[in-house]
């Protein structure tokens, strides 16, 4: 049995040790927004907040998760995350939109850290989230437009 | 596996010749009774438009959303016809449904050769301007005005001397009782609004906050997972089979063989994994590839030098043995994976005879008859839903359909009714096969004392792509023009020249990737014909635009306007090298500049210009981003990407470790122009893929002074 | 499925460098030396093998970010060291790195981790170092984080993180012997005067 918070619920599941937090994500919770993309941690696609952390879901077994609080692109809420989805909206960042989920989510954890990055601290959070229609240079751009939203 | 034709009767090429005409003339409204029954909204006067008593158009789309955008596209071509404000726009995919979704360009419904747009151009506008036809009148008919002093704009419908107006809702019960023009008038282009400016995305927002509903997303009551292990090797099948470590496993309900390997049935997907990887399997690899890459490209450079069958043939090659500078080259070009975001998948529900399908299936024409003839039912009896795909690129354009038929074939050796999820893993989609072709293209040309070229001689040989699928209906006497499209029918003044083609074999399956045959012919010819404008001692833009024949106007106009963007100074600059490259592909024309630097040895691409002319640029905002991604994902495949077949026929990579992604520090600025062009639209999903690869490698041999023969640049560089 | 996938495993451990399958030699095979400061830094080239094994190589880079693999190929994807050491705000080791090694569901190999997981200090940064260099730097208080002998020794007989070099998870050759060989190599060499290599 492993007791985790989910969007701010209590959610205790009874599985394999093992299981990944993103099958348990996606499979027990049925919260599909967290992406399958690789398994293997490269391509960032599964990320999620842990305990407020930028984490792989895929790479996470549940056991390791016990008493955390776990949350998926679903229950972001703050200035940030909506800085971020107005700017990816504002120049129509994704493509195929697999990706996207975790891209907002790291971009989010990067501006919550850093109010204004600079390219430098962009390629340094995001080389981690592969977006295979190489949406790129409108990620660069939209994370740089919620920065100057955030300041106000 | 038993797949049918359906009637797949137009070439690609042969269709885009055609042009709208036939799109008119293919246009299938639907009887305003059947749409009724089918649609809970009141007007529906199409098979392609609803309007909502809430003023909601809902435009349904006959093709594929994988990224491309024609949610957004087709829906863009509705509303200018129907004069609706964007706000009021939905898009909702069409079902899989032949006889009124078919792709005009195919005669069959499928997603393909970038022809989304340029199909639908005329079909979409005049399903938008019937239903405004039938609104006007339901307007003139209620307010008691002529139709003709009724006027439409941004959603609403309005009667200037009489004072009155209404949105689309109020009036769509009426008009679905209105009689339907035969062929209602479309606009003229000047009176555009909508077609030609920026649109944003109708998919942007369910995409950013995880509320996209795509094939992995769908849950339903009692469904299992199933993963299935495939041959290491392909044509490789199961010799023995120990299940029991699987069946062991909580959570894993059945074990079956298949066709294509051995499939695992579980209550969720860590389980199947498990399941998976603990099944004992042998397999026969006697009718399996055993060869490597290596041997490959051996046994294909061998094949090259035969010279292949004519594809196209002119003057006496004769004329080389005169040349003043003789030059002969052999490109090599590596097996590539398309490698979607979402790796394959689909859901299949099996009850009472009947199955209904979720995925995304990018051909229903032959995914449908493909899973019936699995089940053993009708083609009648499936049905599909077209989900939202996690990318493409070619990969789900499957001529076999085989991801429909394993899906098919799992739900019918579970011996049951019920509800299954094939899912493959990154390292399943990596390692199954479907490749760009390895190719080698063997080059000779030679140029007179002037410069000019006075033959050209060019050997393509691979695999054919249709040979063997039902595509195979769209070859000509054996020959397969997706195998070296973009290496014949050249805009240049070629003297004389022949281009040939050696199909080569192998069980190896291979499937287009994003632009087909131009990811290699491009490549050869612009790199080849680029390294003999450098003998000539002539720049690489001028000496393009004076080969170029007098008839290639859209090909001059992209390369001066890329040139312009670019502010073209030459081959160097600052030690940085610069590189062009033009390619025509799928009616779309393209050229591109590359800078770049010496990072260590290897290069660093810093930015890219580009110039596209796709006729009528319907929503320039999405052609942008087409362009902007079709580079990115040509240059992490220039720089990285290969599929290797090692010693003994199994696929050195697995994951994107090993075939690695471009990412976002490696992603150049990118500055784009779109041509402004009264023509025709033509698609933009590939086209900006071909002329990158060749600009960087031209770049980097401006800059280094080093060719590069063989791709991906990680293979020739280090 | 399976088999294949072992194969290739096989094959990469094949690529593995030489040094990785060796054992230490406990610290009685140096008796002969008796010479006590050539003894002393005898035993610390063969703790050598250990230092500059790519599991603890990897870590501790002399710039930049961490490497990889037993080829000790870059960090993919791309990982900067950041200002504690800890990777860049947006992505850090623990974005991937959790508590312990994780095997991967779908295929061989493992994302290895521990509690903490993070690089070296760049004052302890070894790669392309002399093991004479990186003696004298170990027994550097001002750059070995304040560490006398004795307590270099607790680190290196008793530390988690220098432990998991010898439990690298699957897809990666341990460091050479064990960390009770590595301790006893230590304190030997404590014991016999701490004598860097020439």
């Amino acid at each position: 049995m492993t007791t985790l918070t989910v969007n701010g619920k209590e959610v205790t599941v009874d599985l394999d040790p093992d299981t990944p937090l993103l099958w348990v994500l996606r499979d027990e919770l049925r919260l599909t927004g967290t992406k399958f993309g690789c398994g293997v941690a490269q391509c960032g696609a599964c990320t999620v907040m842990l305990d407020g952390m930028p984490r792989r879901s895929c790479i996470t077994p549940i056991s390791t998760a016990e008493g955390s609080e776990v949350t998926t692109i679903e229950g972001m809420q703050g200035p940030e995350v909506t800085a971020v989805q107005a700017a990816w909206a504002g120049i129509d960042v994704p493509q195929c939109g697999w990706c996207q989920s975790g891209q907002v989510m790291s971009a989010t954890a990067l501006l919550q850290m850093v109010p204004s990055p600079t390219d430098e601290d962009i390629d340094n959070a995001m080389a981690g989230n592969v977006c295979r229609c190489a949406t790129y240079v409108r990620i660069r751009e939209a994370i740089h437009t919620a920065a100057k939203t955030l300041e106000g | 596996m038993t797949t049918q034709t359906n009637g797949f009767k137009a070439t690609r090429r042969g269709f885009l010749a055609g042009g709208a005409g036939l799109t008119l003339a293919l246009m299938l409204p639907l009887a305003r009774g059947r749409a009724m029954a089918e649609t809970a909204a009141p007007f529906a006067p199409n098979a392609f438009i609803r309007i909502g008593t809430d003023d909601t158009v809902t435009v349904l789309i006959k093709h594929i959303e994988m990224g491309q955008g024609p949610y957004t596209g087709l829906s863009t071509l509705v509303a200018e016809e129907l004069d609706a404000d964007w706000g009021q726009m939905r898009a909702e995919a069409a079902p899989g449904n032949d006889k009124l979704y078919a792709n005009l360009a195919f005669g069959a419904q499928g997603t393909g050769g970038s022809t989304a747009m340029a199909n639908s151009y005329m079909q979409m506008r005049k399903a938008g301007a019937t239903a405004r036809a039938m609104l006007v009148a339901a307007a003139a008919a209620e307010w008691g005005v002529p139709a003709g002093e009724i006027t439409v704009s941004k959603g609403v419908i309005a009667h200037a001397a009489s004072g009155k107006s209404s949105g689309f809702g109020a009036l769509s019960q009426a008009a679905a009782t209105m009689e339907m023009p035969a062929d209602p008038p479309v606009k003229d282009p000047s009176g555009f609004t909508l077609i030609g400016t920026d649109r944003p995305r109708l998919d942007t927002v369910a995409k950013s906050n995880g509320t996209a509903q795509f094939t992995m997303d769908v849950y339903r009551d009692g469904m299992l997972t199933v993963l299935v292990a495939h041959p290491p090797k392909f044509g490789a099948t199961v010799a023995s089979l120990d299940d029991k470590a699987a069946l062991a496993i909580a959570g894993v309900e059945m074990v079956r063989q298949i066709s294509s390997g051995v499939a695992v049935y579980a209550t969720s997907t860590f389980a199947a994994m498990k399941g998976r990887d603990a099944l004992g399997i042998t397999w026969d690899d006697s009718k399996a590839e055993t060869r490597s890459s290596a041997e490959l490209y051996d046994m294909l450079s061998t094949e090259a030098k035969t010279g292949g069958r004519v594809v196209e043939e002119s003057g006496d090659l004769a004329a080389l043995s005169a040349a003043a500078t003789l030059h002969e080259a052999e490109f090599r070009f590596p097996y590539l994976a398309h490698a979607p975001m979402e790796p394959l998948d689909a859901v299949i529900e099996v009850k009472a005879g009947k199955a209904e399908m979720w995925f995304g299936s990018q051909f229903p024409t032959f995914d449908k008859p493909t899973a019936a003839a699995a089940l053993g039912i009708k083609p009648e009896d499936v049905s599909i839903n077209v989900l939202l795909a996690g990318g493409s690129f070619g990969r789900r354009a499957q001529g076999s359909a085989h991801l429909a038929a394993e899906v098919a074939e799992i739900a019918k050796a579970a011996g049951r009714d019920g509800c299954f999820k094939l899912v493959w893993t990154r390292e399943d989609d990596l390692r199954g096969g479907y490749y760009r072709p390895i190719t080698v293209h063997r080059l000779k040309a030679g140029l007179d004392a002037d410069g000019a070229l006075v033959g050209w001689e060019n050997t393509i040989a691979n695999q054919s792509i249709m040979a063997g699928t039902p595509m195979a209906a769209m070859m000509k006497d054996g020959m397969d023009s997706t195998s070296y499209e973009g290496a014949y029918a050249l805009p240049y003044k070629m003297g004389a020249h022949r281009i040939g083609w050696a199909q080569a074999q192998s069980p190896v399956p291979v499937l287009w990737w994003r632009s087909v045959g131009h990811t290699h012919t491009a490549y050869a010819v612009e790199v080849f014909l680029d390294e003999l404008l450098e003998k000539a001692g002539k720049d690489p833009v001028q000496g393009r635009l004076d080969l170029l024949t007098p008839e290639a106007t859209r090909e001059r106009g992209v390369i001066e306007a890329v040139a312009k963007l670019a502010g073209w100074k030459g081959r160097t600059a600052d030690g940085k090298g610069y590189g062009i490259a033009m390619a025509k592909s799928f009616g779309t024309y393209v050229a591109e500049i590359v800078e770049v630097e010496d990072q260590n040895g290897f290069p660093k691409v810093t930015r890219v210009w580009c110039a596209v002319d796709c006729g009528v640029a319907v929503n320039p905002n999405i052609i942008r981003a087409q362009m902007e991604g079709g580079i990115g994902y040509a240059l992490g495949t220039a720089l990285f990407n290969e599929i290797t077949l090692e010693p003994g026929g199994t696929v050195a990579q697995g994951n994107f470790d090993s075939y690695r992604m471009l990412r976002i520090h490696e992603m150049p600025a990118v500055q784009v122009e779109v041509i402004t062009s009264t023509a025709d639209p033509t698609g933009v999903g590939e086209p900006g893929v071909p002329p990158l690869a060749p600009a960087l490698a031209n770049a980097w041999r401006a800059l280094t002074g080093k060719a590069t023969y063989q791709l991906p640049f990680a293979a020739a560089v280090a | 499925m399976k088999p294949s996938l072992r194969a290739l495993a096989v094959l990469l451990m094949v690529a593995a460098p030489a040094t990785a399958q060796e054992t230490l030699q406990p610290p009685a095979a140096f008796d002969s030396i008796t010479d006590q400061t050539a003894r002393s830094a005898a035993l610390f080239e063969e703790m050598g093998k250990v230092l500059q094994s790519p599991r603890c190589l990897n870590c501790h880079p002399v710039t930049g970010g961490p490497t990889q693999g037993d080829d000790m190929h870059k960090h993919m994807p791309p990982v900067v060291r950041g200002e504690a050491d800890f990777g860049a705000p947006g992505m850090n080791c623990s974005t991937c790195h959790g508590s312990e090694n994780v095997s991967f569901a779908t295929g061989p190999g493992s994302i290895p981790g521990h509690e903490p997981w993070a690089l070296a200090p760049l004052s302890m940064g070894w790669q392309g170092l002399s093991l004479s260099d990186i003696c004298v730097q170990l027994k550097d208080p001002a750059r070995n984080g304040n560490r006398d002998l004795e307590a270099l020794y607790k680190h290196n007989a008793t530390d988690g993180l220098v432990g998991w070099g010898w439990e690298p998870g699957e897809g990666r050759t341990p460091a050479p012997g064990s960390q009770a060989d590595f301790a006893a190599l230590t304190r030997a060499w404590i014991d016999t005067g701490s004598a860097c290599p020439q």
